[in-house]
């Protein structure tokens, strides 16, 4: 074996049905793997969401039809009702499993793995064999969050935030054997994220094909570039934090047990002298630029989107890259802000208040950048224009949210109420799920080689936007009435009382998103199989993946193309040359046109 | 794989040693703030405690296993010296070495860890003998991984995979090893002297 040009290898093709499905290399069927995992995920951690929303408008009440026939059983009980116990599981769970097991695997795994070699002009990732490996991982990670589910005690349900000493002494109620599946799920996809990171750092930077310069990479790359760098450095402490939270359980350690803690009038067995304090220190530090994790991806989803449909190049593409960046530095030094009320020093509250505030500018400059694009283009609004543009409209709202409590003053009033959970579903729903609706059917083609339905595209655009809305927006107006979260029964607070319509109200309309879901799922199925067979480049795009014919063969690309331009060289003087208004990045320099792009 | 390569032009050029290397060395990045957490939580432990937390430790056993690991280090080195070199016997003796030597480190810290088990300290003692623990248990499991990888090494050498052209193994694992040497060299004064 001698030095061998990377570059061009490619694994040879799999003949057999495991190598080709199951214990795949390559990256387009890793993706769709991850694709179908965390979609079905997304289904059961939408179904909880439902049931903590049955439960919160009609309180101890039975569930319909699945409360009567698991009665007694996981988080229900006698008569079908959501216990207090089962609520806090439910919240719990739901968190994590949408967090850990649906956004990021969604975002990262499947449009990372599918898109990055593709939009790079390589054959694969650098690292095929690792690649699978942390598919592998995470699928297991997922089986044994929701394994959770059945041992005894339940699953954990300290919240998705797992702060000790709830999450830890072992006097806690909430503390079973489910707590430490839960912790170990954490643990194995946090390292899958871990390979999954470093392989796309070392495929961006190592394997680009000639010509693709970091000017020229698409937003998406550039986007997946970011969030792995986050993934690689931030996610280590997460599996520090949680390796410490399983230490004390498991061999009864003190790291964030103080000394002389009771629960009740029962002392603890622990020995003390840790500091629950240090736990969301550490939290949050690999936490909140997780939540950039879950953002900053489908940022670059909406930029090739937007771009493509406006039929315009992207306003300010060095503005997006740098604000990109900007908000992975700012992202590192901003935990602190969610401690403003845990104890915290006042001082650091200041500082934390302040680099919090600072993420504003790089996030509203994207805003005003999206805008651009959409200024003046010959906008076509399909599909998955209009997700795409309800990504940004829903990214302004949860952004704007997002200053409110990033203001010490006004985060004592409204810390731990619906505002937060407004705040962050309009980030991680409205804003995130949109720019994934978006970029399903944008890539579909090239996924599946079919095309989707567009009016049902339309159609659950329009059902999903509407209920959404009327779902989140109320919950604004319950959080500033001072409506805690994390509360399974309402109905003990008298101030509560008169918010129980608006609970109602939310709930109907979150029911309403549930079933409007159902449109696109059966668009999705049926589309996979039976849709219309796709043209190569069905929207007029202009990056490498719309070159390549459908379906995708399994060395990506015959020839390992040459890039001559950037990705949106929409309408440009080089594309009405040829007399049209798109041409592809490895289209050779026309002659007698000066090229525009860098 | 060369008829593959073959098969599709050649367009440019990446070293596969340079590829694997990066992604070592991001990997290690990732390792440094997996340590991070623990070193950090256990200064934060020290400082705000309002009494010394620390214990003693056998002082003798830890300088003994921070010379053990040192000079592991050095026959790492020599193995992927060697290895470069394409001088398969050489390589093999010195993975051999780093191997036994990395037993010894195991060895050494069994026999510590027994003493404190005949003595009742366990993590749940108090929370000196919990970084104790998480510290040196965590580094052990590193330890065990770079004794299966130098394992697998060894066999691989013999069976003749490398040569002065292909030695990426070696050298990957020559840099995770060093990384499992400088996370004792800070895990011993953290622990046993300061």
């Amino acid at each position: 074996m001698s030095v061998t040009c990377v570059a061009d290898y490619i694994h040879p093709e799999p003949t057999t049905f495991f190598r080709k499905y199951v214990w795949s290399y390559d990256h387009k069927v890793i993706g769709k793997q991850y694709l179908w995992t965390s979609l079905v995920f997304l289904m059961l951690g939408g179904t909880l969401a439902m049931l903590l929303r049955w439960q919160i408008a009609y309180p101890s009440q039975p569930v319909p039809f699945i409360g009567e026939l698991l009665k007694n059983s996981f988080f229900f009980g006698p008569n079908g009702e959501v216990t207090s116990d089962g609520y806090l599981q439910l919240g719990a769970m739901h968190g994590l499993i949408m967090v850990f097991f649906v956004i990021i695997p969604l975002i990262v795994g499947a449009f990372g793995n599918f898109l990055i070699p593709l939009h790079i002009g390589a054959r694969d990732v650098a690292f095929p064999l690792l690649n699978a490996l942390s598919y592998w991982l995470y699928l297991p990670a997922g089986l044994m969050m929701f394994s959770a589910f059945f041992v005894d005690k339940g699953a954990a349900a300290a919240g998705w935030t797992a702060y000790p000493p709830l999450s830890d002494a072992a006097g806690a109620s909430v503390s079973g054997l489910g707590m430490n599946l839960v912790l170990g799920a954490i643990f194995l996809a946090g390292f899958s994220s871990i390979v999954g990171g470093m392989n796309f750092l070392v495929t961006i930077v190592k394997l680009r094909a000639p010509g693709m310069t970091w000017s020229r990479l698409p937003l998406v790359t550039w986007a997946q570039f970011i969030t792995a760098v986050f993934q690689t450095l931030a996610t280590p402490m997460i599996a520090a934090g949680g390796s410490m939270l399983l230490f004390d359980r498991l061999f009864n350690s003190s790291f964030f047990i103080p000394y002389g803690l009771h629960i009740g009038a029962e002392k603890v067995a622990n020995a003390g002298g840790g500091f629950p304090l240090l736990f969301q220190h550490i939290f949050w530090f690999y936490a909140h630029p997780a939540v950039y994790i879950l953002i900053l991806p489908t940022m670059g989803l909406a930029s090739d989107i937007i771009a493509t449909f406006a039929r315009k190049p992207i306003f300010g593409y060095r503005a997006m890259v740098i604000s990109m960046t900007s908000i992975m530095g700012l992202g590192f030094i901003v935990w602190g802000h969610h401690m403003f009320l845990s104890g915290l020093n006042p001082k650091m509250g200041m500082a934390f208040m302040i680099s919090t505030v600072f993420i504003a500018l790089p996030s509203g400059v994207k805003v005003f950048n999206w805008l651009g694009t959409l200024w003046g283009g010959a906008i076509r609004l399909k599909g998955p224009m209009l997700y795409a543009i309800s990504f940004v409209a829903m990214f302004i709202v949860g952004g704007l949210s997002g200053i409110f409590m990033a203001a010490t003053p006004v985060d004592i009033f409204i810390h731990d109420t619906y505002y937060i959970i407004a705040h962050f579903h309009y980030v991680v729903f409205g804003a995130t799920l949109f720019a994934v609706f978006g970029g399903l059917t944008f890539w579909f083609p090239k996924i599946f080689g079919r095309m989707m339905n567009e009016s049902l595209n339309k159609l659950h655009w329009f059902l999903t936007f509407l209920f959404f809305n009327l779902a989140f927006f109320p919950m604004h107006f319950l959080g500033e009435a001072g409506h805690m979260r994390r509360l399974a029964t309402s109905t003990g607070y008298e101030f509560l009382n008169g918010m129980a319509p608006w609970n109602e109200f939310i709930t109907l309309s979150a029911f309403a998103l549930g079933i409007s879901q159902i449109v696109f799922l059966y668009n999705f199925v049926y589309s996979v199989f039976f849709g219309p067979t796709a043209p190569s480049n069905p929207w007029e795009g202009n990056t490498l993946e719309w070159t390549i014919p459908n379906p995708v063969p399994h060395h990506n690309f015959d020839k390992v193309p040459t890039v001559y331009r950037g990705p949106y060289e929409y309408s440009g003087p080089e594309a009405t040359a040829l007399g049209k208004d798109w041409i592809s990045q490895d289209h050779p320099p026309v002659e007698g046109v000066a090229s525009n792009q860098h | 794989m060369d008829n593959h390569a073959q098969e599709f032009a050649p367009s440019f050029h990446v070293e596969r040693r340079n590829l694997r290397a990066f992604g070592m060395w991001l990997f290690l990045g990732s390792e440094v703030m997996f340590f991070t957490g623990f070193f950090g939580a256990y200064i934060v432990a020290r400082s705000a405690a309002l009494e010394s937390i620390v214990r003693p430790l056998d002082k003798t056993l830890g300088a003994l296993n921070t010379l053990v690991l040192i000079t592991s280090s050095l026959t790492m080195v020599l193995a992927v010296v060697f290895s470069r070199r394409g001088d398969r016997k050489a390589t093999g003796n010195w993975l051999a070495a780093t191997f036994l030597l990395a037993c010894t480190f195991m060895v050494i810290k069994t026999v510590e860890y027994s003493a404190h088990f005949r003595e009742h300290v366990f993590p749940s003692t108090d929370i000196f003998h919990g970084f104790y623990y998480l510290l040196t248990g965590f580094h052990g499991l590193h330890v065990l991984g770079g004794m299966i990888s130098l394992g697998i090494l060894w066999v691989r050498n013999r069976r003749g995979d490398f040569d002065s052209h292909y030695n990426d193994p070696i050298e990957i694992t020559g840099l995770y090893w060093h990384f499992v040497d400088l996370v004792w060299i800070f895990l011993f004064p953290g622990l046993y002297l300061l």
